[in-house]
């Protein structure tokens, strides 16, 4: 009953802090001499802000959550949260290249281990380690100095960013300019792809 | 509520990076920090992706991205193959227990 009450108690937290630090994010941007804003929100910005909510909450859900299965899921809507963000910023190949190798292949990966691994039922495995009072304070310690840094610094804004398809730019750019760190990425790949298969494998005892 | 700029991506970003940070932390099941490393990872991309959009231009930052994506899959396919190896040596995940490297 008291830990229902805890829990409870860090979500709403965890909620009120988040809706206090988008909405001074909004405020701070409109108080900015640079930027376009000012005006009424458009229907963009509602999405985003509902999406910014989904990735975040989720985000929250895999940090706070007790049963791990559930912070798969958190983890899920985090990932696709971010992705859709990629879209706003005008990156649509990172977005789907998000969906691709996060949601099909990470977190495929990761259920696949919740389910060989852990044991869903027993609450000791997905416990946490010093409580949740200790990652409270240390979201405390952390999260307002990030977000005031965020907010308080002065950015150099681009005057005019634009929405553009940026694919073609971009498989010229690794086939140019990337080509070496390129042709590491997939070295890396095969090497981890090897890696993986000797670890996880079951090793025949020699008697 | 005004309209969407770079510091909306960032406090996203800042706040994605605390929960992260926070899992990693206090997280005793080894699949459960490896999700924070997913996080954390996810944090400085939506970072990347904001200042390349909002500040520089081009794409440079984009590439980036998609080389911290690239890195994450790989990081996670060998650290959940080291997970399955732990859970096959100490017939658990609990990341206090695994403190050698063979049994």
């Amino acid at each position: 009953m008291q830990r229902t009450f805890q829990r409870l108690l860090v979500f709403a937290v965890a909620a009120a802090a988040i809706v206090a630090a988008v909405g001074l994010g909004g405020r701070a941007a409109a108080a900015l001499p640079g930027s376009a804003a000012a005006g009424s929100a458009t229907l963009a910005d509602a999405i985003f802000y509902v999406i910014a909510a989904m990735t975040v909450a989720g985000a929250a859900g895999v940090a706070l959550s007790r049963n791990i299965l559930y912070s798969a899921i958190g983890l899920l809507g985090s990932l696709l949260g971010a992705g859709a963000l990629y879209v706003f910023l005008s990156a649509d190949f990172v977005a789907v290249t998000q969906l691709l190798v996060y949601i099909g292949g990470v977190l495929v990966l990761v259920l696949f281990a919740v389910m060989l691994t852990s044991q869903i039922g027993d609450v000791k495995i997905s416990n946490v380690s010093f409580g949740l009072p200790g990652g409270v304070l240390l979201f405390v310690a952390t999260a307002p100095l990030l977000v005031v840094v965020a907010l308080g610094t002065p950015w150099k804004l681009r005057s005019a960013p634009r929405l553009a398809e940026t694919t073609a730019d971009i498989g010229n750019a690794f086939l140019k300019q990337w080509l070496l760190p390129f042709e590491l990425a997939s070295l890396i790949l095969l090497a981890t792809l090897i890696g993986a298969i000797v670890i996880a494998r079951k090793e025949l005892k020699a008697d | 509520m005004a309209h969407v700029s770079l510091t909306h991506f960032l406090v996203v970003g800042a706040l994605l990076f605390c929960f992260g940070m926070i899992t990693v932390a206090t997280r005793r099941n080894a699949v459960g920090v490896l999700m924070g490393v997913e996080l954390l990872l996810n944090a400085a991309n939506v970072n990347f992706v904001a200042f390349n959009h909002y500040v520089v231009g081009g794409i440079t930052g984009q590439i980036f991205a998609l080389f911290v994506i690239v890195l994450a899959a790989a990081e996670a396919a060998v650290g959940l193959a080291i997970v399955l190896g732990i859970f096959q040596t100490f017939k658990t995940i609990d990341v206090r227990v695994a403190d050698v490297m063979r049994e």
